[in-house]
């Protein structure tokens, strides 16, 4: 990293009615120690919601993370509403419990990162370091 | 030999040990600095007796089915009989989850537990714009009084006893429980079961929750009221820390945590006028069963001395009402998405521990599920897990087994006065609702799960197939999926289920709802009469919310 400050603005979504956040929390907390910006949206929080919330504080990356297994639908939505409200530049990543045969699909839908459980802080690091890269 | 001499006698011993152990360190270092438990606390080289254990023996340990039940809540515990075991399941819609729970008991399961998706679990119905993408997945969708009779089709409720998972819907799951007994020919006093029922962990750490706190604890109250009439044998609550410890708590927290919720418990059914020793016997606990085998143990025989004591000293209960009895469940967050095969070596170790410690009932977690809801195969080795330790390990053949190590005494010992710490300071901030409300406990267990993960993201602490002995190969299994139609099927039939009903009788029952809501009379006989008449979890929930209102969790 050539220039380690300030990195960008992230938000931390628990989308749909899923209510466990630990991961949600420890991430939000790694990055923020990694130098980004973040915002925790706290638990059952709906698609629309979440995108208001992201364009509002005008983030560079969403991570949404999910672990009841309503991720297909509710990334998608969350996708979906990005793209009607012209903010498809916002980075979507996401997490939880997210059978590895699902993955493809979500990227295909435009998610950007899928960490699924075990995956190091430092990677999760590294791959925003690279995805929400601002320019010089 | 007197005492004096026995201690100094140790004392040189021990004096000669260390000089060994120094020789030995300056030539072979141990592999850590320092040795500490799954929760972070310091583990030392060796345990010695501290005091004559003999004489702290009655108050501090005492017998098994007696006071202060360190040993155990039953006089002869395993020996007698097994727990129960009771595997979490359900998914989809009714119809599946019925044919899982003849698959399960038909494989020797000796107690249903019933999971619902979370629509069921907050109260919104499967058309409900809320439930988008969440119907079926984490549990089974139940809509109305029509989907609870499909479920427990062919299932007698006077034999078999259900645990169900459910908090803030908790009356109206019970009513329909109740309503399919009555249609069966099962009288409400032959129903045996469990409701988890626990809506202050739900604030804290897992979130089903539908109503602010005070309405929500009245519901409790009137639960806990109307049972010890009609429904003599039935759990009314199981005060968990299961959830508590899934999101990060220490074993201590989750014991101070989980019995502070009890305290809220147990002085709200006081106020609401019940006599302790009315309720306080059907009062049920759920724990963890994490990995670290000596703190888990001493961490269920803590928490049940501490529960008696705290029930005697505060409550004057009869020791009836002092008997912590628990469900336990292996911990979810310790089965790894990596090398799923590992986490059967470690549900086997938990199970060891719930069973060491002296559990009423468990659930074995499969090894798949870090990726999915389980296979009926994965399902089937997990209880078979613990049927092993149960038939072949030989640990149920004595009480406690463990009693009396130096080491899980003084564990037992430290556990119960870190957890009695939390506990006096909850008190200190005027009980566990105002300590949930301040962010109190949320944040203690934040940091304690912060503090985990950085042990593992630094490599201080081994996980199996995660930051050590890692492999490249992806886990070539085969996952469960919820069938793709599920919400359109439960959709169609909740439509089906609304055209065939009477609704001036729904009317009716839903304004009788409303209206004991804004009253104080019990609330179950008019959530019963909704159940009757077909109204639907959503219906009755808005009827209670338009009074009750909403909760949502404040950030700061």
């Amino acid at each position: 990293m050539l220039d380690p400050t300030p990195k960008a603005r992230v938000l931390i979504g628990k989308p749909g009615l899923d209510g466990h956040d630990r991961g949600a929390k420890y991430v939000a907390q790694v990055l923020r120690d990694a130098g980004f910006e973040v915002i925790y949206t706290g638990i059952r929080r709906s698609p629309e919601q979440i995108v208001e919330a992201a364009i509002q504080e005008d983030v560079a990356g969403i991570g949404l993370s999910l672990l009841s297994g309503a991720h297909n639908v509710l990334f998608k939505r969350v996708i979906d509403l990005l793209k009607e409200r012209g903010a498809s530049d916002i980075v979507v990543f996401g997490g939880g419990t997210i059978p590895p045969k699902d993955i493809p699909t979500l990227t295909a839908m435009g998610v950007k990162a899928v960490f699924t459980p075990g995956t190091p802080a430092k990677r999760i690091v590294e791959t925003l370091d690279t995805l929400l890269a601002q320019p010089a | 030999m007197s005492d004096s001499n026995l201690a100094t006698n140790l004392k040189t011993s021990r004096d000669k040990y260390d000089a060994a152990v120094a020789k030995t360190l300056a030539k072979f270092p141990e592999q850590q600095k320092t040795f500490v438990s799954a929760s972070g606390s310091p583990v030392e080289r060796l345990y010695l007796p501290e005091s004559d254990p003999r004489a702290a023996y009655t108050e501090q340990l005492g017998f098994p089915g007696q006071f202060p039940f360190t040993r155990g809540v039953q006089p002869t515990m395993y020996r007698g009989r097994f727990w129960t075991m009771r595997q979490y399941a359900g998914f989809a819609t009714a119809e599946e989850s019925n044919q899982r729970y003849k698959y399960l008991l038909g494989q020797g399961t000796t107690g249903l537990s019933v999971a619902f998706d979370l629509p069921t679990q907050i109260g919104y119905d499967s058309d409900d714009p809320e439930s988008l993408g969440e119907v079926g997945k984490v549990g089974v969708a139940i809509d109305s009084l029509a989907d609870m009779e499909t479920l427990f089709d062919g299932i007698p409720l006077d034999k078999v006893s259900t645990s169900m998972t459910i908090n803030s819907t908790a009356a109206i799951l019970l009513a329909m429980y109740i309503v399919v007994g009555e249609k069966q020919g099962v009288t409400p006093e032959k129903l045996n079961g469990t409701i988890q029922n626990d809506i202050l962990k739900e604030y804290i750490a897992r979130g089903t929750y539908r109503f602010p706190p005070k309405p929500s604890l009245r519901l409790i109250a009137d639960i806990f009221e109307y049972c010890t009439k009609e429904v003599p044998n039935w759990n009314t609550i199981s005060i968990s820390g299961y959830h508590i410890r899934e999101a990060g708590s220490t074993a201590a927290q989750e014991i101070g945590f989980t019995l502070a919720d009890a305290i809220c418990y147990v002085e709200t059914a006081l106020k609401a006028g019940l006599k302790v020793d009315e309720f306080a016997p059907r009062l049920a606990f759920f724990f963890a069963a994490h990995s670290d085998l000596f703190e888990e143990v001493a961490k269920f025989r803590a928490a049940r001395r501490l529960y008696a004591r705290i029930m005697r000293e505060r409550f004057n209960a009869s020791d009836k009402s002092c008997m912590l009895r628990f469900h336990t469940q292996t911990g979810g967050v310790t089965l790894t998405a990596q090398q799923p095969d590992n986490n059967v070596v470690r549900v086997t170790i938990q199970a060891l521990a719930a069973v060491l410690g002296g559990t009423q009932s468990l659930h074995t977690n499969s090894k798949d599920e870090a990726l999915a809801l389980p296979t009926e195969e994965s399902v089937t080795v997990a209880l078979r897990t613990q049927q092993i330790v149960a038939y072949e390990s030989g640990v149920t053949n004595t009480i406690d087994p463990l009693a009396g190590s130096f080491f899980v005494e003084q564990l037992t010992d430290r556990l119960e006065s870190e957890a009695k710490q939390y506990i006096e300071k909850i008190d200190a901030m005027g009980g566990m609702v105002a300590a949930i409300e301040r962010g109190f406990v949320q944040k203690q267990i934040e940091e304690s799960a912060y503090r985990f993960g950085q042990s593992i993201d630094s490599g201080e602490r081994v996980i199996v197939g995660v930051n050590k002995f890692t492999s490249k190969k992806e886990p070539d299994i085969d996952l469960f999926e919820v069938p793709e139609a599920t919400q359109k099927r439960q959709v169609d039939k909740l439509k089906s289920v609304k055209a065939n009903r009477d609704a001036n009788k729904v009317r009716a029952a839903l304004s009788a709802v409303t209206e004991a809501a804004r009253g104080d009379g019990n609330l179950m006989p008019p959530i019963l009469d909704a159940v009757r008449a077909y109204c639907t979890v959503g219906e009755i929930c808005r009827a209670l919310e338009g009074v009750f209102g909403q909760y949502t969790e404040s950030f700061n």
